[in-house]
């Protein structure tokens, strides 16, 4: 089964059955981080541009060793060290790197759209890898992996996200995606940080953290960025942490089989206490894990054929 | 030599005019209208059988860039793509680089105007020096030069006080002020409007209370002034109530939107077309309804273009970084007329809104087709059907959502003081 799309945009671009074929691809992709010898040859001969004009650790890693697993040659690009900080401009530099032919250019940018605008004038495949606060749809796809390899299944599911929906692309991708599968998704946390038409995207809104979290298979926690508070968007991180903040208490709410991701990187203390974070219901290092292999799949199906 | 347009339908919105006449054109003045002229030799004879002849159109807002952003649009080309919208009489706003806040500026516009233009420029002056909300710019001195009205158009005076002392200035001049309506603060630097496509898209929204707190504070400032105000490029439905309610207490207030608010939704910013931004941004389609129910009913006066053209360098871009805005010389009438066939509008309510309104609001002695009055006419062919082109744009720029777009209606001639400007000779 190939893909409709040349490009991974936004979660829109699937349809559920591909969503089946690409967690179904990147199961038997896991596999090969667990060898010895990590690496097949699959992607032999094929380049892949990480452009990431926002700084990342761990996604631009995760594409990296994913796309090193298949034996493509990986070149990252920062916008700190491109020629974004001359006043190029997005198309121009897409143009530049599109001159030396790459096979896939994975773009990570904080304008949304910022990727579309590349694929519309590229020929490359692009993976959007999170514009701005719209999507990031690798990041979707590893949580689902991640849920499913768990509870077996999406359909069902009953997913709360917590925190600042309102500037999460990881919450947005999600939400697309679980509905598209079947499950059902809540969202939690300040009213100042949640869309006044989050219900709008098919989700239901608890003001409550508790609330939010008692009957679900699944708590996504969201990080918090700190500079938020000097919007006048909460008060005070204490008190954030409070009353929206997953520790042992709220958690004691939710079911006993209940998982917590975040995709991280985590404020320990903040939005999600240590014991929390370092217990047994956090999967969190799973999702990182998860995430080559997802990422391993994707390429495989855009470019591998 | 004397223009003669025979046969056509003369539609005049000031006096009620709906009849077969012809109109008779000499020395830049209407000489005669009545039915049957007889042409005779010396005469340049227009036939209008199956057109409308209707008074020069006027768009009271636009952008022509000049001086200072030569690159987007000069006056030269800005006057260009009036006329081949069906415009005779253009109002320029004051965002230019200079900006005209002062006489050496409305000079330059005015020279330019009567040398590079060839429908009528009316330079609007800055309510505050360089638009920046803070000190009264020179309105004696630019009324003298030439400017028509007032207008700090793309910011809002932040300080309702400034305000009240710009409408207190401007009444002394008897000038009327423009007022774009926009809380900065609450608008928050968004990107668009603030809605159900804004949360799919996770773009930061300019929330509807952006415009209509600043609509109900200049009201409540002309109203306690005593001087009217014209409320720019209305966009949501809150807007039109608050104008509405205004209206029916008395208050000097009139209004206008443009044709990207009647015809276009949020929806249409789903696709990060850069061309779909604009300020105030495209709305619902509850606004949307409003606002042709605020154009029906009268409470919005005036249709103006908010022509405001960007090149490449702007909207080419990434959606955050590229500029607001959208040229609309070239589309307006097409959009308005779309609101004719769909039975939203009268013609005669349509050509109001571009003739006679704008003529009152502005104190222009033109929008109308009387003996005796300035030789400014459009001729409207309703059922040219096409496609709007970017190759056949006259605007410097091309950054328009309408390109593409299947239109039917436009200007066959545009004439000025008795001379056919469009189609041009060239």
């Amino acid at each position: 089964m190939e893909l409709r799309c040349k490009n991974l945009l936004s979660i829109g671009d699937l349809v559920p059955t591909e969503i089946t074929h690409i967690l179904d691809t990147a199961a038997s992709m896991k596999e090969v981080s667990e060898r010895d010898i990590k690496k097949v040859p699959t992607l032999r001969g094929k380049t892949v541009i990480n452009l990431f004009f926002e700084p990342s650790t761990r996604t631009r890693t995760s594409f990296e060793i994913a796309g090193k697993r298949l034996s493509a040659d990986v070149v990252n690009i920062s916008a700190s060290s491109s020629s974004v900080v001359k006043g190029e401009t997005l198309r121009d530099t897409g143009e530049n790197l599109q001159a030396m032919h790459p096979d896939l250019i994975v773009v990570r940018h904080s304008c949304a759209g910022a990727p579309k605008m590349l694929a519309d004038v590229l020929p490359s495949a692009i993976i959007n890898a999170g514009d701005g606060a719209h999507e990031h749809p690798t990041q979707a796809l590893l949580d689902a992996f991640t849920m499913r390899e768990r509870k077996g299944s999406l359909a069902g599911l009953k997913v709360a996200i917590i925190g600042d929906i309102t500037h999460s692309r990881v919450a947005r991708s999600n939400i697309f995606l679980l509905n598209m599968m079947g499950a059902q998704v809540c969202v939690s946390g300040p009213q100042t940080m949640v869309p006044r038409f989050i219900e709008s995207l098919g989700v239901t809104f608890i003001p409550s953290i508790i609330d939010a979290v008692r009957d679900v298979d699944v708590i996504m926690m969201l990080r918090i960025q700190l500079e938020r508070q000097s919007q006048s968007l909460f008060p005070t991180i204490r008190e954030y942490s409070r009353f929206f903040g997953l520790n042992r208490t709220v958690l004691s709410h939710a079911r006993p089989d209940v998982l917590v991701m975040h995709p991280g990187p985590v404020n320990r203390g903040i939005e999600m206490s240590a014991d929390v974070m370092d217990g047994p219901k956090s999967i969190i290092l799973e999702q990182v894990t998860n995430g080559v292999a997802v990422r391993m799949a994707l390429m495989y199906l855009l470019i591998g054929k | 030599m004397p223009l003669l347009i025979k046969n056509g339908r003369v539609l005049d919105p000031a006096s009620g005019t709906d009849a077969m006449l012809d109109v008779l054109i000499d020395g830049g003045k209407i000489l005669e209208l009545r039915k049957q002229i007889t042409a005779t030799g010396s005469m340049q004879v227009i036939d209008a059988a199956g057109l409308i002849v209707a008074p020069g159109l006027i768009d009271m807002h636009t952008h022509l860039r000049e001086p200072g952003q030569e690159y987007k649009e000069t006056i030269h080309t800005g006057a260009r793509a009036a006329a081949a919208g069906g415009f005779t009489s253009i109002a320029c706003m004051p965002n230019t680089s200079p900006v005209n806040d002062n006489a050496s500026v409305t000079n330059f516009i005015m020279h330019q105007a009567r040398t590079e233009a060839c429908v009528n420029v009316y330079p609007v002056g800055a309510l505050t020096m360089g638009l920046k909300g803070e000190a009264l710019a020179e309105y004696g001195d630019m009324k003298e030069a030439g400017i028509v009205a007032l207008s700090d158009d793309g910011k809002t005076v932040k300080s309702a006080e400034v305000m009240r002392r710009c409408l207190e200035y401007a009444k002394t001049f008897s000038l009327p002020v423009i007022c774009h309506c926009e809380d900065a603060d609450l608008a928050a630097r968004g990107m668009m409007h603030e809605g159900i496509v804004s949360t799919r898209l996770g773009m930061r929204g300019i929330a509807p209370a952006a415009e209509e707190l600043i609509v109900a504070r200049e009201i409540a400032l002309a109203e306690w002034v005593g001087h009217p105000v014209h409320i720019a490029h209305v966009s949501t439905s809150g807007s039109v109530r608050i104008i509405r309610e205004a209206k029916a207490r008395g208050v000097a207030v009139t209004a206008e939107t443009a044709p990207h608010y009647f015809t276009l939704t949020d929806d249409a910013v789903a696709s990060f077309d850069t061309a779909t931004k604009v300020n105030p941004p495209l709305r619902t389609q509850q606004d949307l309804d409003a606002i042709r129910q605020g154009l029906k009913d009268g409470t919005l006066d005036v249709i103006a273009s908010d022509h405001a053209p960007h090149s490449s360098l702007e909207k080419d871009v990434e959606f955050d970084h590229a500029a607001f805005g959208m040229i609309g010389l070239e589309t307006s009438l097409s959009l308005t007329l779309s609101l004719v066939s769909e039975g939203v509008l009268t013609l005669m309510q349509a050509f109001e809104k571009y003739t006679v309104n704008p003529a009152r609001i502005l104190n222009l002695s033109k929008g109308r087709i009387q003996a005796g009055g300035d030789g400014d006419i459009t001729i409207i062919d309703t059922q040219a059907e096409y496609v709007m082109d970017r190759g056949r744009l006259f605007s410097k720029s091309s950054n328009s959502p309408f390109i593409g777009r299947h239109l039917k209606g436009r200007a066959a001639y545009s004439i000025v003081a008795g001379s056919i400007i469009y189609p041009f000779a060239d």
